[in-house]
């Protein structure tokens, strides 16, 4: 090393007596600590996405399938939860879930622009373009989940906009140059979201071994490719008139 | 070879600095980059000029002292130091880009010098065993599984130089702490202390100001003695472990 140690603290031969901060707002206050709540939150979200995806592969069955679908989903957990119980617990656990991500994600992306503060003069291309955009991406993210809701939730700007009519509504979005662009653009962003962020989260969590690399960035790959067709798939099934 | 160079100067820590150009000439393919630099300096003292100030110290890749990012990456294009980075990796008329370290936590001293002593806190902070030390102690007194003893080697060939901090985008300092705390936690020797060091250590890291990982990979590319990406995976290992065992 270079020099001499400052200050050496004698880690165990000194009987601690002071009881420090609780270890789980150490943990919030380290950089480890606070990846860790961003690799959870984000396989949670990843979790909803694939039951997301699967139910909604109803608009390939037809008005009947899909609007079923939306109302069975209000009715899961009855008698034991009342009517859409379920669906409201689940909206409340992902605002939870989206809040701690993006103020985890803000907190350290403030942290890592502060530890870069002058630039390289001779400038590189590093890592990857799924790396490199995480954060822009994570914030078109953002904003597509508020006009996704105003559009299919509250129906806000839905151009048709009737409850309990999911098939038709989403045919409706699907209809209009606009609803299109923005959903496509949304579900790559999504994709590359996750191809760096699987693997990242694996990383984070400590699942990563030397061995185990390679199968961790296949899987990153494999999900965002299946989750991104598959949802791109409604879009286009929509345009090409497979469902109408 | 005749070189064009443009080297970051700096007069100290609080002064302005500029890239500055120079050309070399009469550089031998054989010669080290830092002895491309000696050639350099010659030239400039003797017509009077200030030298550009460089740490190094073995000249043989193992001391961690010497280090800057040449051509926008930590040591150069190849995966080694610079002093065992050679001019044979440059063209004739190639036009060079060299500048420090660039970290909040690694403040210029002057030109390419930057403090390490953050590196120098963090290792205090935990990157030691507490036994009290006398003769050598037996060898198989402690028996150290194959798995730990390669895991141990591999992590303690860290030579400190700062590479992964200078080559992170956030300037972050996980691949090089990872190093240390992998090395010692995986080894029988370091248990007693497994959990107290993963939380010091990473405390000191962030208390120096050095950014977070991204996972990124970028500090294991650019890292000399090939500290692999994993070993921040087990250093997270280790302090979610210690947070969960709550000590």
């Amino acid at each position: 090393m270079h020099g001499g140690v400052s200050s050496v603290s004698a880690m165990a031969l000194v009987t601690r007596t002071d009881r420090r901060p609780s270890l789980v707002s150490l943990a919030w206050r380290s950089t480890v600590g606070k990846k860790a709540v961003m690799a959870v939150s984000g396989l949670i979200m990843l979790l909803y996405l694939v039951g997301h995806l699967v139910g909604n592969l109803n608009m390939f069955f037809g008005p009947d399938e899909m609007n079923g679908y939306a109302h069975w989903l209000r009715t899961i957990g009855e008698p034991f939860l009342k009517h859409s119980w379920f669906v409201w617990i689940v909206r409340f656990g992902l605002v939870a879930v989206v809040v701690a991500h993006g103020v985890s994600a803000y907190q350290l992306s403030r942290r890592d622009i502060r530890a870069r503060p002058v630039k390289y003069a001779h400038q590189r291309q590093r890592a990857s373009y799924a790396t490199r955009t995480m954060r822009w991406g994570g914030v078109i993210l953002a904003l597509f989940i508020v006009w996704h809701l105003l559009d299919l939730t509250t129906h806000t700007v839905n151009p048709r906009g009737e409850a309990g009519h999911p098939y038709e509504n989403v045919l409706a979005t699907f209809s209009t140059w606009y609803g299109n662009v923005i959903y496509i653009v949304a579900m790559l962003a999504v994709g590359l979201h996750i191809r760096h962020g699987f693997w990242s989260a694996a990383q984070t969590l400590g699942a990563n071994r030397p061995g185990r690399d390679r199968i961790l960035k296949g899987t990153a790959n494999g999900l965002a490719l299946v989750l991104t067709a598959g949802f791109l798939s409604i879009p286009i099934g929509v345009m090409t008139g497979v469902v109408s | 070879m005749n070189l064009h160079l443009r080297v970051w100067r700096q007069q100290g820590p609080d002064a302005d600095g500029a890239m500055a150009a120079y050309d070399v000439s009469g550089i031998s393919p054989d010669m080290s980059f830092l002895e491309m630099l000696d050639t350099l300096n010659e030239e400039l003292a003797g017509r009077g000029e200030e030298p550009v100030a460089f740490d190094h110290d073995c000249r043989e890749g193992i001391c961690g002292a010497c280090g800057m990012v040449i051509n926008g990456q930590a040591h150069g294009p190849e995966r080694t130091t610079a002093c065992q980075l050679h001019m044979r990796h440059f063209a004739d008329g190639d036009t060079i880009d060299v500048e420090p370290w660039r970290a909040a936590a690694f403040p210029v001293v002057k030109d390419l010098v930057v403090d390490r002593s953050a590196f120098d806190r963090i290792i205090g902070s935990g990157g030691y065993v507490s036994v009290p030390t006398g003769s050598a102690p037996e060898a198989h007194a402690t028996p150290v599984p194959k798995a730990a003893a390669d895991t141990a080697f591999e992590n303690a060939e860290c030579i400190g130089c700062g590479a992964c901090v200078a080559a992170c985008p956030n300037g972050s300092a996980m691949l090089f702490t990872s190093a240390k705390v992998v090395h010692l936690n995986s080894l029988p020797q370091g248990a007693p202390e497994r959990e107290e060091r993963v939380l010091s250590m990473v405390g000191q890291m962030d208390a120096e100001g050095f950014g977070g990982c991204t996972n990124t990979g970028e500090c294991a590319t650019a890292c000399p003695k090939g500290i692999p990406l994993p070993s921040i995976a087990a250093m997270n290992r280790e302090y979610l472990r210690a947070v969960r065992k709550g000590r």
